[in-house]
């Protein structure tokens, strides 16, 4: 396999009710990246995107192929990619194989959502598409309940007390506001404490407003090229060194592992072991923090802290820049936001941004950040995991 | 390779308040709900078993936000039941107070019943869920 690397991004504004459409955000994405790629769109030789519920917001399937010929790389394969809300992480990483394996020498991947313009009850139906239709939706699942559950059930096996538990949880939302405010692109640029976390309307118990990332609009998109294309046109390549992605069954099938998901692991493990690095050398990582406690979940199962001990990691700071790991230094998407079919390529542009020192500017860079962590789940059970790195 | 057990027999079934399994024939776990395939070990020699319908709730939420079209269902109980025979499955928590929802309900002995879903514009069909009481 060759080298392949991230070569340029492109990232909407995150945000509610956008005016523009799902391919109108992407496309704005791609152009950043293609141009920031010094190449032009005739020079991309296939696209792979992520878009989950386009279906349903805007009645348009396939956008794929319309935002292919819109910005002028014209009848290239184009490819859409569902996998819920890591939808553009598992084009990536297919993406990323397909120029690894020598069949193409630069291509695009990314994504886009325009969820909001569904409204919070045609949303709530949607997603709660990623669970079982049959064997769990009729009994009311939504998304945020099967997280809500997994809460009940990880201060249960672990003891940890839930009102500690919540308090951990209330600290992931309220840091991510805090970097959030400092990211341009994010949709919530305002600062949360823990009282207004505490005090937000009951969702679904135990998780409250303010432990849930919101409904989003936008688009993010990364142009791949092998190794010796990538040299001439940067001089900051940043390499993905390991790729991994694993998946699941409904969430009751999964009881043997429960609150620990057992995909992350296996996924993760791809990506260690085939970039040669472990948790301890990950500098910086975005992970899928839907909902709070996810973040906790996903903290233990990436290796960054022992099983039932994730919250302690927000607690002691060690999330934050010039902690032990720092962790969705994004806003993540609590306060960045969470467009589900572009959160993987958003995820994969900030640790691309980290790894290049580009957010001096933005008073939120992890310095002399070198190895790269991206984490994305979608539903109940697709998890993928990519490391970036540089030289 | 036909199902043993798909999701309208199960459905029909648990219309009768009667919860049907799997059994494998090589390890002897069961699997419910039905798969094609064991959930422990993958193998695909089943026979369908009738299981009691009871055991203990795992975990559970308390859901305010409904799905589009179900909003008058709100609030309502989702319960995770690990069964007698082992597995567990999902379905909803009735006779209940609002305010003994919290985290004494995990460990709590239930019996199951059905209600039907009468399914939406973008289910296909009706859909019985297990219906949980305490036991």
């Amino acid at each position: 396999m060759r080298r392949v690397a991230v070569i340029g991004t492109g990232h909407t504004k995150f945000m509610f009710n956008s005016t523009k459409t799902s391919m109108e955000m992407l496309a704005e994405a791609s152009m950043d990246a293609i141009l920031s790629s010094k190449i032009k769109p005739r020079d991309v030789q296939a696209v792979y995107i992520g878009n989950v519920l386009g279906d349903f917001s805007e009645g348009q399937g396939m956008v794929q192929s319309f935002l292919a010929d819109d910005i002028g790389c014209l009848n290239v394969p184009a490819t859409r990619f569902e996998g819920a809300c890591a939808s553009a992480t598992m084009a990536i990483r297919d993406a990323f194989m397909w120029v690894a394996s020598g069949f193409y020498d630069i291509v695009l991947a990314g994504g886009t959502e325009r969820a909001t313009a569904m409204g919070t009850a045609l949303a709530t139906r949607t997603f709660a598409m990623f669970g079982d239709s049959r064997y769990e939706f009729p009994a009311g699942f939504t998304f945020p309940g099967v997280f809500a559950m997994l809460t009940h059930l990880y201060s249960h096996k672990y003891g940890v007390p839930l009102k500690k538990l919540k308090e951990q949880m209330a600290m992931v939302s309220i840091q991510s506001h805090q970097y959030g405010m400092k990211n341009p692109k994010a949709q919530f640029q305002k600062e949360i404490t823990m009282e207004q976390v505490l005090n937000s309307f009951m969702v679904t118990s135990p998780l409250q407003l303010q432990d849930c990332c919101p409904f989003s609009d936008g688009a993010a998109a990364i142009i791949l090229a092998s190794e010796d294309v990538a040299k001439k046109l940067t001089d900051k390549p940043v390499y993905i060194a390991g790729v991994g992605q694993s998946s699941s069954g409904k969430i009751s099938s999964q009881y043997k592992y429960l609150p620990r998901l057992r995909a992350r692991e296996i996924a993760v493990k791809q990506a260690y072991d085939m970039a040669g690095v472990g948790p301890g050398d990950i500098d910086v990582c975005e992970l899928h923090d839907c909902f709070s406690i996810a973040s906790i979940i996903a903290a233990e199962g990436l290796g960054f802290a022992e099983f039932g001990k994730g919250g302690d990691l927000w607690e002691k700071g060690e999330t934050k820049i010039g902690g032990k790991i720092p962790i969705n230094i994004s806003g993540g998407l609590k306060s960045k936001g969470h467009p589900i079919g572009a959160t993987g390529a958003s995820q994969v542009a900030e640790i691309v941004a980290q790894l290049r020192g580009d957010l001096v500017s933005q008073g939120r860079q992890v310095d002399g950040a070198k190895i790269g962590l991206v984490d994305t789940l979608g539903g109940d059970g697709i998890i993928l995991s990519l490391i970036l790195k540089v030289d | 390779m036909e199902y043993k057990l798909d999701f309208k027999t199960y459905s029909d079934t648990l219309r009768k308040n009667k919860l049907m399994g799997l059994q494998c024939k090589e390890c002897k776990s069961i699997t419910c709900p039905p798969k094609m395939t064991c959930q422990e070990c993958g193998g695909y020699d089943l026979d369908v078993v009738q299981l009691k319908g009871t055991g203990k709730i795992v975990t559970f939420t308390h859901t305010f936000v409904a799905p589009l079209g179900r909003e008058s269902e709100a609030p309502y109980i989702v319960v995770l039941v690990e069964l007698d025979e082992g597995p567990w499955i999902a379905g909803n928590l009735i006779d209940v107070a609002p305010d003994k929802v919290n985290m004494e309900l995990i460990g709590k002995k239930v019996r199951l019943g059905h209600k039907v879903f009468p399914g939406d514009m973008y289910s296909a069909g009706p859909a019985a869920r297990p219906l949980f009481s305490f036991s």
